[in-house]
């Protein structure tokens, strides 16, 4: 089991390495992003109640939330390739379990996350990034990275299987970013002027990732942004992934 | 039913899909130890779906099987384990190269690790993909593509092999080098090769024994032989210089055989009895002092014995024209 897990684990990163289209953009957009975002709203961290010295602290946390999403474009798009070419039916033909495929590939969309999350790190670092959180901090900061990737490439695999369309998974991408915008990605919560706008970034999940993920560059160790982070990329892990599993079922039909 | 160690056996297998469609309705067969046995049929037939049922990927609706002599629905796992098959769509991963296929095959099919490598290699000589190894499959032909799906088949030394159109969209000389590779897993290495096609020749060429399948139910079954002498006898095509003479040609040869569907400008019938009445054919026509533009004889062909079983021409799959055999 655990090395039909690697064997599909070492594919996932393959394929993603060998696709350059997949590789770039999800390093490097989100960073042109948080440039372009810290230039425009730098005035922002002079707003009374603003939470940080300067606006790229705030905004860094943003990237990896974004490579999030790419990570669940990445997973579902080669699941829903996988239905649509017959490799699915090629390997349900081998005694391969169905979970070995599923940990297989998020594992190996979790590894490319968990490098593009680094490289995150190092160029908030490199800018003058704060960090109270401290070397602790770091591996902290990237297990939260990694799970939420976990989250979002859950839901991104889940779709793939069961609609076994690589263009409908490219659907869902601008959904999940219409959450992104719609979140506390450029104002805190209680700076945000619109009473719908704060409504929604205060019942959107995808706030509180940000905010835990934030939490580590403002404020150090906070315990409430942490756990409400920790939890909300749990619970939607553990549903994404069951969500997938039992998509899997279906299509991996054999007797 | 018994159980064949290496063979097939089926009875009464259905395969209904929604809406009441059965794309399998019913199906006999029994594939012997060792032989290759071709399933013949026009796009839609049944032929995939019941390779599907066969290989475990799809369970059937009623009816039973065994496959090694392991049931399908009850053993899968058992059944996955002594079969190979490369399915419709070589099923390949355009990301990786062959070698990268062979190591997750290998491994996913829990070949000994120490193995491998070297069992890669060889299946990757053996489908004449050695240079091509650490090429990415998305540039791969149709030809190449195939042959590594069969190569992928092979590796953990299946006894049975399934097949299904392996040879759709392959250009003439790719189609014989897999063929040629076909047989010789079938002579040489005694695999059981459950094969699949829409082309008349590559079953004739290649199967032992045949079973036409249309609209989901066997319509015919033997040695390609056996089938062709069931509709038995040759037909005569004579085309003479002048249209003025069709009559005449039509004529002498209604006391040869009867009359059936022939090129414009042209007659044919099935002869009566055999190739041996040709010289006093010749001879009679020659009497009649007709000149002839053409004279054609047509052995019977597994696309006749479709024609005979079917009322349509297999290949193409479209309703014949006028039924085979008119009224003389």
């Amino acid at each position: 089991m655990i090395e039909q897990i690697l064997e599909m684990a070492r594919r996932s990163v393959l394929q993603t390495l060998r696709q350059p289209a997949l590789v770039i953009p999800p390093v490097i957009f989100p960073l042109v992003m948080m440039a372009i975002n810290t230039g425009g709203l730098d005035a922002a961290s002079n707003l009374p109640g603003f939470p940080a010295d300067s606006y790229l602290d705030f905004a860094i946390a943003v990237p990896f939330i974004q490579g999030s999403l790419f990570a669940c474009v990445n997973a579902g798009s080669a699941l829903a390739r996988d239905v649509e070419s017959g490799f699915m039916k090629r390997l349900a033909m081998t005694p391969m379990q169905r979970a070995a495929l599923l940990v297989g590939h998020l594992g190996g969309v979790m590894l490319v996350a968990l490098a593009s999350a680094v490289i995150y790190l190092v160029v908030g670092f490199a800018v003058g990034m704060d960090f109270p959180a401290g070397a602790l901090g770091v591996p902290a900061i990237l297990l939260l990275a990694l799970l939420v990737a976990l989250a979002f490439a859950g839901l991104g695999a889940f779709v793939g299987l069961r609609s076994g369309s690589g263009e409908a998974v490219q659907g869902f991408f601008p959904l999940f970013f219409v959450l992104l915008f719609l979140s506390s990605m450029s104002l805190p919560r209680p700076l945000i002027e619109q009473d719908w706008f704060r409504f929604i970034a205060t019942y959107n999940p995808v706030s509180y990732l940000i905010e835990g993920i934030r939490s580590f560059i403002i404020t150090g160790w906070d315990a409430e942004a942490l756990a409400l982070a920790f939890g909300i990329a749990i619970v939607i892990a553990v549903g994404g992934v069951a969500a997938a599993a039992s998509a899997l079922r279906t299509r991996l039909v054999r007797t | 039913m018994t159980q064949l160690p290496n063979g097939i056996e089926v009875e009464g297998l259905v395969r209904e899909f929604k809406g009441g469609i059965r794309a399998v309705d019913g199906i006999d067969l029994r594939v012997e130890p060792g032989e290759i046995y071709g399933f013949l049929g026009p796009n839609g037939a049944g032929k995939s779906t019941t390779v599907l049922m066969l290989t475990t990927l799809l369970p059937p609706t009623a009816g039973s099987a065994r496959v090694a002599g392991h049931d399908i629905v009850k053993e899968g796992p058992a059944v996955r384990q002594a079969i190979g098959a490369a399915l419709q769509e070589a099923a390949l991963d355009g990301l990786l190269t062959g070698r990268d296929h062979m190591r997750l095959q290998t491994a996913l099919q829990g070949v000994p690790k120490a193995e491998r490598r070297a069992r890669g290699d060889a299946l990757l000589e053996r489908v004449g993909l050695a240079d091509a190894a650490d090429r990415k499959v998305a540039g791969y032909s149709g030809g190449m593509k195939r042959r590594l799906d069969l190569a992928l088949a092979l590796v953990h030394h299946p006894r049975i092999l399934f097949l299904d159109e392996p040879t759709t969209g392959l250009d003439p000389q790719s189609r014989s080098d897999m063929w040629q590779e076909v047989a010789r897993l079938a002579h040489e290495d005694g695999v059981t090769v459950f094969l699949t096609t829409q082309y008349l020749e590559e079953a004739d060429v290649l199967a032992d024994r045949i079973a036409i399948i249309d609209q989901g139910r066997i319509v015919a079954r033997g040695t390609p032989d056996e089938l062709k002498a069931e509709i038995g006898r040759p037909s005569l095509e004579v085309e003479p210089a002048e249209a003025g003479s069709l009559d005449e040609v039509a004529g002498v040869l209604a006391r040869f055989g009867l009359p059936v569907t022939a090129r414009p400008g042209a007659v044919a019938v099935r002869l009566r009895g055999s190739v041996d009445q040709l010289p006093e054919i010749v001879r009679a026509i020659d009497a009649e002092d007709i000149v002839l533009a053409d004279f054609r004889l047509h052995a019977p062909t597994l696309d006749d014995v479709f024609l005979a079983k079917t009322g349509r021409k297999l290949e193409g799959g479209e309703p014949a024209a006028e039924p085979e055999v008119v009224p003389a």
